[in-house]
C-alpha cells in the first residue's frame, strides 16, 4: 500500500488509459503480448481476445512497445497527455527455424532439430515391438516401405532393394547389410545407438544425396555422449562388452566394443528349416572418437570390423533327393571420419570421408544324401555348383558448404569424390570393376516468409566406368497452411548406375533414371503427427537383361500414404498408423513386358503400439504388419522371348510382433531385460515362390523358423562424474 | 520560507523516491505473485518484472522473477503449450545471465525449464532435456554449493526418477536433508533475493520418509 503511495506520489498526478489490440500481420489476435512504456514500469499484457488496456502516470513524448517472443518488438511514439490512448499494434512474426515451415515433401525426420517434426528416435528403434533393433525393420513400419523379407533392403515405392542407399554422415555406406543369403533376409550391420537422428527420404531428397533412384536413409551419428559407461550384454546368442569414456571437460570422448553372436545354442531349441553345417556366427568390433573443436565444430570417427561365417543345406528344388549347400564367408570393415566445423561469417563446412572393404567367400555345392559332392549331369542342376570370392572397396570424400543468407535463408554446395573396386573370381572368371565417380551439387533453401519456403537444387555426376554424366534438377515448395499444418510439394530427378551384376557382363549402360512428383501435407503438433502424401514417379532406362543387356526397361510407380503418430489421446501409450497404397509396373531384365514386380504388394499397413508402465518398470511394445498378396511370375525362355507360364499371388501377410523391456537396476549397474517374439500369432508367412528349372513345380518361400524368440540383458554401468561432484557436497 | 520548505520536501522525497522507486517495483511484483489467482494474474507479474527489467537496465532480480512467474503459468494452466513457456523463460533467464553470469539462482531456473520441456514427452525427451536439466542444476551446486534450491531440485528430479536410471527416494532423500540444512541458515543477499523452497523440500522429505 505504501509502495503504490509512493509510486503514485511520484507522478503526483492523474493516470492515462491505454488501450488497444495486438494482432499479426495475417489478422490473428496475439494472446500474451507484452505491451510496456518504454522506460517505465507501466504496462500490460494482452488477454485471448487480444485486447490490452493499463494505465500509466508518464506524460509527455513517450514510446510504447509491443512484444511476444517469436515477433518482432513494435515500438510506436506517443504522446501522452490527460486523455485515453488508443493504440492497435500489428506484430510481424520473426523467421526462425523452428516456426519455419520445413520441406516434408518425402521424408521422415527423425531426431531433436525439429522438435515438432520427431517422428523417430534411436530409442522408438530399439523398442519397436518385433523388429530385434534393427534400422531397417522399424523404418518398414512406415508409410512407403513393403514387408519384404526374403531379400535385406528397403524395398520403397515400387523400387527395388538395391534403389535405396543408406548415407551415415552424408557419405553413402556400401554394403549397410551383412551379405546376401538366398531367402533369407539379413540385418543392418550398425547398432541404432550409433546415430541421433534418422531421416527417411521416400523420394524427392535433396541434390546432396545421388545413386539412389528410390529412397535415400540418412543417419546421422551422436556427437560427445553424457557420460562415461560400461556396458555388457548377454543373451543366449550373444554376448558383448563395451566402454564409453568421455572427458571431464566433456570436450572429447572415446569408445569400443565388441560383440560375439553365435546362434547354435539358440537352433539347437528351435528347429530351423535350412540344416546349418556351420552356425552363422558373427564377430563385430567398433572404436570411435570425438573431438569438439574450438570454434564449436566436431571431428568424429568411427571404424567397425565385421567378420562372420554360416552354412547351410537347403533340399535342392529340381531333385528333392539331393541338397545343396551354401556356404559364406565374410568380413567387411568400415571407417568414417567426419569434420564439421562453423567457420564464421555464417560459413559453415562438413567434411567426410570414408573407407571400407568388404571380402565374400562363398561357395555353393549341389550334395547327395551323405552330403558328398555329386555331378549329377543334369547341367540345370550342375550348374548351380560355384565358388565366388569377391572384395568390394569404396573410398569416398565429400564436402559440403553452407552460407547463411539473409534471416534463415541459406545456399549450400559441395561435392564428392567416391573410388570403388569391385573384384570378383566367379569359379575360374576373374572380374574387376573400378570407378572415379565424381558429383558437384548445389542447392539453396530460401524462406520467402514463415510461411513459403522453397528448396531448389542441381547435381552433376559423371562415372569413369560407364564413362557417362548427368544432371540431376530437385525442387521443393513449403506452404504453412496453419498452426502445425502445411503442403508440400516436391520433384526431382534421379540416377543411378546399373548394379555391378550387370555391369560384369557389359559397360555399355546408361543411367538408370527416376523421376519424382510428390504432394504432401503435414499436420504436427507437439504430441501428434498425421501425413498424407501422393506420389507419381517415372522409371526410364531400367536394365533390361534379355534380349540384350541395355537401357531399355521403363516403369512407373504412383500411390497414396497415410502416417498418424499420437502420444496424447492414450495416457502413457504411444502408437502410430501407417498405410501405402502403391500401383506400379515395371519392364526391366528378363520381363516380358511391364508388370508389378515380385516385391511389390498393393496395400501395406502398420500399427505400433508402446506403453511403458511406471509402476513396473516395464515397457510392451507391439507392432502388426500387413501387406497383401505380392505377385510371382515363372518367366520361361520361348525362343527369342519369355513367356510367362505360371503367376499367381501370395497369400497376405500378417505378422504381429511384441517386446518386452524390464529395466531394473543392480548395485550400481542399470539393467534392461529384453524379450522379443516375432510372429506371435504364428501366421502363415510366404515370401513367394522358387520353381524348379522348368517351371513344372513351385516352392514356398518362407522363413528359416516360423517365429524368432530372443532374451537378452543389456548391463550398464554410468560413470557421471557430475555425480561425484554433488556426493563430495554432501 | 514557505517556497523553501516545499522545495526541500520535493527534494527529499525525490531522493527517497530516486532509491526507492525500483524497491517499491520489486514490492509491488512479489505481491502480485503471491497474490496471483490464475495464469493470467501470474503472467500479468511476470510482464511486470520484465517491464521492471527494461527500465533498470542493470539488475538481474526482475528477469529472474519474470522468469519464475512466467514458468509458474504452466502448472497454474496445464493447458498451456510447456514449450513456448520454457522459451520465453529462457529468454529471460538469458537477459538475467547477461548482468550477473554464473548465478546460481539463474542454473536452477534452467534446470527447472528443461524439466518443463522434458515432461512433455519423458520417454523421447529425457535423453536431451533430462540432461540439460542435469547440467544446469550440476552448474547451480558449482556456483554456490551453499544454494538450498539447487539440491532441493535436483532431488525432486531424483525422486520422480526411477530407481532403474539411478533416482529414487533414498538418493533423492539425502539431498532434500541437505537442503533443509542449508534452508535453516540460509540469508538472502537482499530483501529481494529468492528465498522460497523450504516448505515443498520439507513435504516432500516427508514423503521421503
Amino acid at each position: 500500500m505504501l509502495s503504490m503511495f509512493i509510486l503514485a506520489g511520484m507522478a503526483g498526478y492523474t493516470q492515462t488509459k491505454i488501450t488497444g489490440t495486438v494482432k499479426d500481420n495475417r489478422g490473428h489476435i496475439i494472446a500474451g503480448a507484452s505491451i510496456a512504456v518504454k522506460g517505465s514500469y507501466d504496462g500490460g499484457v494482452s488477454d485471448s481476445t487480444g485486447h490490452y488496456s493499463f494505465k500509466t502516470f508518464e506524460k509527455g513524448a513517450q514510446v510504447v512497445v509491443a512484444s511476444n517472443i517469436g515477433y518482432k518488438s513494435f515500438e510506436q511514439p506517443v504522446t501522452i497527455a490527460a486523455d485515453p490512448i488508443e493504440i492497435p499494434f500489428v506484430l510481424k512474426e520473426e523467421v526462425s527455424e523452428l516456426k519455419a515451415v520445413t520441406v516434408t515433401a518425402g521424408s521422415f525426420e527423425a531426431g531433436d532439430k525439429k522438435r515438432a517434426a520427431t517422428v523417430l528416435s534411436s530409442l522408438d528403434v530399439v523398442t519397436t515391438g518385433g523388429a530385434n533393433a534393427d534400422i531397417t525393420a522399424v523404418v518398414k513400419t512406415l508409410p512407403g516401405a513393403q514387408q519384404v523379407g526374403e531379400q535385406e533392403g528397403l524395398f520403397v515405392r515400387g523400387g527395388a532393394g538395391y534403389e535405396t542407399k543408406q548415407f551415415i554422415d552424408g557419405t553413402v555406406v556400401n554394403n549397410p547389410f551383412y551379405s546376401s543369403v538366398q531367402d533369407i533376409a539379413q540385418r543392418g550391420r550398425f547398432s541404432p545407438f550409433l546415430f541421433k537422428g534418422t531421416v527417411f527420404s521416400t523420394g524427392g531428397y535433396s541434390a546432396l544425396y545421388g545413386q539412389a533412384l528410390s529412397s535415400a536413409l540418412i543417419l546421422e551419428s551422436v556427437d560427445i555422449p553424457e557420460r562415461s559407461e560400461a556396458q555388457a550384454s548377454l543373451s543366449p546368442i550373444f554376448l558383448g562388452a563395451g566402454l564409453q569414456e568421455v572427458a571431464k571437460d566433456k570436450k572429447s570422448s572415446w569408445g569400443a566394443q565388441y560383440n560375439y553372436t553365435n546362434v547354435a545354442a539358440y537352433f539347437a531349441l528351435v528347429p530351423q528349416k535350412p540344416d546349418y553345417f556351420k552356425m552363422p556366427q558373427y564377430h563385430t568390433a567398433d572404436y570411435n572418437f570425438r573431438v569438439k573443436t574450438k570454434k564449436g565444430g566436431i571431428v568424429k570417427f568411427y571404424t567397425q570390423f565385421n567378420a562372420n561365417q554360416l552354412g547351410l543345406r537347403r533340399p535342392n528344388i529340381d531333385d528333392p533327393t539331393l541338397k545343396n549347400a551354401f556356404s559364406l564367408k565374410n568380413t567387411n570393415w568400415y571407417n568414417n571420419l567426419s569434420w564439421r566445423e562453423n567457420l564464421g561469417q555464417g560459413w559453415k563446412m562438413n567434411l567426410g570421408f570414408s573407407y571400407s572393404t568388404d571380402h565374400n567367400d562363398i561357395v555353393n555345392q549341389v550334395q547327395n544324401a551323405n552330403n558328398l559332392p555329386v555331378t549329377t549331369g543334369q547341367v540345370w542342376i550342375d550348374s548351380t555348383n560355384f565358388g565366388l570370392t569377391s572384395r568390394g572397396d569404396l573410398s569416398q570424400f565429400k564436402a559440403v558448404f553452407d552460407k547463411r543468407l539473409s534471416g534463415i535463408s541459406v545456399i549450400r554446395f559441395g561435392g564428392e569424390y567416391q573410388y570403388s573396386y569391385n573384384k570378383s573370381l566367379y569359379n575360374q572368371y576373374n572380374s574387376l570393376l573400378t570407378d572415379h565417380f565424381k558429383s558437384l551439387f548445389s542447392e539453396a533453401d530460401l524462406y520467402l516468409t514463415n510461411d513459403i519456403a522453397a528448396k531448389a537444387g542441381v547435381r552433376f555426376e559423371q562415372s569413369s566406368l560407364i564413362n557417362k554424366a548427368n544432371i540431376a534438377p530437385r525442387l521443393s515448395l513449403a506452404y504453412k497452411t496453419g498452426q502445425g499444418g502445411q503442403m508440400s510439394i516436391a520433384y526431382g530427378i534421379f540416377y543411378q548406375k546399373p548394379e555391378n551384376t550387370y555391369l560384369y557382363a557389359t559397360r555399355n549402360f546408361g543411367y538408370t533414371k527416376a523421376t519424382h512428383y510428390i504432394i504432401n501435407y503435414v499436420k504436427n503438433t507437439t504430441l501428434q503427427t498425421f501425413r498424407a502424401e501422393v506420389f507419381y514417379k517415372k522409371y526410364d532406362d531400367l536394365i533390361k537383361t534379355f534380349p540384350v543387356y541395355n537401357n531399355d526397361g521403363s516403369g512407373y510407380a504412383k500411390g497414396l500414404e497415410f502416417f498418424w503418430r499420437d502420444k496424447k489421446t492414450f495416457s502413457g501409450l504411444d502408437y502410430w498408423i501407417s498405410y501405402s497404397y502403391l500401383d506400379t509396373k515395371r519392364d526391366y531384365l528378363n520381363y516380358p513386358m511391364r508388370l508389378q514386380p515380385n516385391f511389390a504388394a498393393n496395400h501395406t499397413a502398420s500399427l505400433v503400439m508402446k506403453k511403458f508402465v511406471t509402476k513396473i518398470n516395464t515397457g510392451f511394445n507391439f507392432t502388426y504388419s500387413f501387406a497383401t498378396g505380392r505377385p510371382y511370375y515363372f518367366l520361361k525362355q520361348n525362343g527369342s522371348k519369355y513367356d510367362i507360364t505360371d503367376q499367381g499371388k501370395t497369400i497376405s501377410y500378417n505378422n504381429l510382433g511384441f517386446s518386452m523391456n524390464y529395466l531394473k537396476s543392480f548395485g550400481k549397474a542399470y539393467g534392461v531385460f529384453v524379450l522379443s517374439v516375432t510372429n506371435v500369432l504364428n501366421q502363415d508367412l510366404i515370401y513367394g515362390y522358387n520353381y524348379t528349372h522348368d517351371g513344372s513345380r513351385k516352392e514356398a518361400i518362407t522363413p528359416p523358423a516360423p517365429r524368432f524368440i530372443f532374451f537378452g540383458l543389456f548391463l550398464s554401468w554410468g560413470v557421471d562424474r557430475t555425480q561425484d561432484a554433488i556426493n563430495n557436497n554432501l | 520560507m514557505k517556497h523553501l520548505f516545499i522545495i526541500v520536501t520535493m527534494f527529499f522525497s525525490g531522493m527517497a523516491l530516486a532509491q526507492t522507486k525500483y524497491e517499491a517495483g520489486m514490492i509491488k511484483g512479489l505481491e502480485q505473485m503471491k497474490t496471483a489467482k490464475s495464469a493470467d494474474d501470474m503472467q500479468a507479474a511476470s510482464a511486470f518484472f520484465e517491464r521492471v527489467g527494461d527500465a533498470e537496465k542493470d539488475k538481474w532480480l526482475p528477469y529472474y522473477y519474470a522468469a519464475y512467474a512466467n514458468y509458474i503459468t504452466a502448472w497454474m494452466n496445464p493447458k498451456l503449450d510447456k514449450d513456448k513457456v520454457a522459451e520465453k523463460s529462457n529468454d529471460l533467464i538469458t537477459k538475467a545471465d547477461a548482468l550477473d553470469p554464473n548465478n546460481s539462482e539463474l542454473f536452477c531456473l534452467r534446470q527447472m525449464t528443461a524439466t518443463l520441456q522434458m515432461l512433455v514427452d519423458p520417454m523421447s525427451r529425457w535423453q536431451t532435456y533430462g540432461a540439460q536439466a542435469n547440467n544446469a542444476i550440476d552448474k547451480a551446486i558449482k556456483a554456490d554449493p551453499n544454494n538450498p534450491r539447487s539440491y532441493y531440485l535436483k532431488g525432486q528430479n531424483l525422486m520422480n526418477t526411477p530407481e532403474a536410471f539411478g533416482g529414487g527416494k533414498a538418493v533423492a532423500k539425502k539431498l532434500f536433508e541437505k537442503a533443509v540444512e542449508l534452508y535453516n541458515n540460509f540469508k538472502p543477499a537482499s530483501p529481494f533475493h529468492p528465498v522460497w523452497g523450504k516448505e515443498e523440500t520439507e513435504k516432500l522429505l516427508a514423503a521421503c520418509q
